[in-house]
């Protein structure tokens, strides 16, 4: 058997549409999709508010991912892409996808969709996504005003995490608490590099180390470089975590106790950030488009 | 006078059993275990084996390379001293090649850049020992992507004469970016060509930071890739000198280091 007979770092799929809401008497019905490197995300929108969303890895071809993502959050609530009044595109894949009137950078998108999850205190945004790592500094609009991004390395990134899953053959959606499963730290890996963080981890492993302690030991050298790369933008409160590695509750309580500082709690699925401002992006550009701007 | 150089590297241990800081009379290597001391010592011991020499006939031990504190004073090698490879490398380069001015030692994990003056010291140097792209594990682990055995990736892309860009610098990235190539039908040696120019300008833009000066000289187990030396040259638009047994170098320089401390004794 293969090394990949199991794949562990195969998260779930899953969509979502608000109940009791009739899309009919939406004025402006806007779509933001969000195809990053390893998930991606479509999220609908009645008049700037939350209705419908589907998230899923990101296939082979985006244009098809794209085209799938958003079919499977319409799906049920009786509306069609040709209802649709405006769709952005964001993320890595932001140019294949077909039906879209715009495309924005995630950044942008993941900064104004922050301020819809989390309001307008928000002034720090660190979004961990499947292949970079974005910290980005926002103002009481949901506007960038600065940001620093890791997409040259995997350290740091989600896929360091799907990597450290297969290796220790603990499903991912599970990895960041079987990491905090145990009494006391053990110091960080010291290597950065995913490859050699890996090799590393290994011989912990040999060396006899539970499982849940390698963990611990590899998801605290993930967040000293996340934490570099925070410091470095400079933090100001309130600080929110957003992106895919925001459901690993290793990572998350981790930057919140290295750091001192208690990132906002979410009311919404924080792996929809980029969709959601990309979807609001559209319903901004569609008023300017009927001159209702 | 007989001296010993060990250099127990990330992948493997290399010794040269050296007479009068002229003649080698043995080089051994073995892979490195999970036991790193019990590596080192079997490779040290094939090497006396091979001769028939004993532990007592070698004047002096000097180590080197990642693993080296493993064996300081530690027996059955004992090694005496233990040196940094870049100065093992400076030393062991120059005593080859007297005209040497720039090494560039590209190993398992770590990638290196030394300048090295008149009588094989050390100027200045630079080191990536952080990132697996720029060393040999970055092949390594595009040959497994591409399912290549590491050894034919420097001849296949020698096959090549396409330029393909690789836009990933990391080597997790690089992995998904070979299999998207591989999946696009891209023809596997201009995959593999594509590997090694993407590694020879992460070592190039590296030693660059030292500033190159000839001649120059690549050693290490990666100058015996026969694929990685053109981009190389290319990128550093400089001819480059690979000695016979590059990968023991560094070997050599501790044997010749062991030597002078014995001298001075």
């Amino acid at each position: 058997m293969s090394e990949k007979s199991r794949e562990f770092w195969k998260w779930p799929e899953y969509r979502h549409t608000k109940p009791d809401v009739n899309w009919r008497e939406a004025k402006i019905i806007t779509a933001g999709v969000d195809i990053g490197s390893v998930g991606s995300k479509a999220a609908i929108m009645l008049d700037g508010v939350l209705y419908a969303y589907s998230v899923m890895r990101t296939g082979g071809v985006s244009e098809e991912t794209a085209i799938k993502v958003t079919s499977w959050a319409l799906e049920r609530t009786g509306l069609k892409t040709e209802n649709l009044h405006h769709v952005v595109g964001t993320g890595y894949g932001r140019v294949n996808v077909p039906f879209a009137n715009r495309t924005i950078t995630e950044i942008a998108c993941h900064a104004r969709g922050a301020h819809y999850i989390y309001g307008p205190t928000v002034r720090t945004v660190l979004d961990i996504g499947g292949q970079d790592c974005k910290a980005i500094r926002c103002d009481e609009v949901g506007k960038v005003a600065s940001f620093l991004m890791n997409d040259k390395c995997a350290a740091g990134t989600g896929r360091g995490l799907e990597v450290f899953a297969d290796l220790i053959g603990v499903p991912i959606e599970e990895l960041g608490k079987v990491s905090l499963n145990l009494a006391e730290e053990p110091p960080p890996v010291s290597n950065t590099c995913v490859i050699f963080a890996k090799a590393e981890s290994l011989a912990l492993l040999r060396q006899g180390w539970l499982k849940e302690k390698v963990a611990a030991a590899y998801h605290l050298a993930m967040v000293d470089r996340i934490i570099d790369l925070l410091t470095r933008v400079g933090i100001e409160k309130d600080f929110v975590i957003t992106g895919g590695v925001a459901k690993n509750i290793g990572i998350v309580s981790r930057i919140e106790r290295n750091l001192g500082i208690k990132p906002l709690e979410a009311r919404l699925d924080p792996i929809l950030a980029g969709a959601i401002g990309a979807a609001l992006f559209a319903k901004a550009l569609y008023e300017k488009q009927i001159g209702l701007r | 006078m007989i001296t010993a150089g060990v250099d127990v590297g990330a992948k493997y241990v290399k010794t040269v059993l050296l007479e009068n800081g002229k003649n080698v009379l043995t080089r051994a290597n073995g892979i490195v275990e999970f036991d790193v001391w019990k590596s080192a010592t079997e490779v040290f011991e094939k090497a006396l084996l091979g001769v028939g020499l004993k532990r007592a006939q070698i004047a002096q031990v000097v180590a080197t390379g990642m693993g080296r504190k493993i064996i300081h004073n530690k027996p059955p090698i004992n090694a005496a001293e233990i040196v940094p490879e870049v100065i093992a490398d400076a030393k062991g380069t120059h005593h080859l090649i007297p005209t040497v001015k720039t090494v560039i030692d590209v190993g398992a994990e770590e990638g290196r850049g030394v300048k090295v003056s008149e009588n094989g010291g050390v100027r200045d140097f630079v080191i990536n020992e952080r990132c697996a792209a720029g060393a040999g594990t970055f092949i390594e682990t595009m040959a497994r992507a591409l399912e290549v055995a590491v050894e034919d990736m420097g001849p296949l892309a020698l096959k090549s004469t396409k330029a393909i860009p690789m836009n990933a610098q990391c080597c997790v990235f690089a992995e998904s970016e070979v299999v998207t190539l591989i999946h696009s039908k891209v023809q596997k040696e201009d995959i593999a060509k594509a590997i090694h120019d993407a590694m020879a300008s992460r070592i190039a833009s590296m030693v660059l930071r030292v500033g190159v000066e000839r001649d120059v000289v690549l050693i290490g187990g990666v100058a015996r890739n026969p694929g990685f030396l053109p981009p190389l040259r290319k990128e550093l638009n400089t001819e480059i000198v690979v000695p016979e047994y590059p990968e023991y170098v560094g070997a050599l320089g501790a044997a010749l280091l062991a030597l002078e401390m014995e001298e001075q004794q």
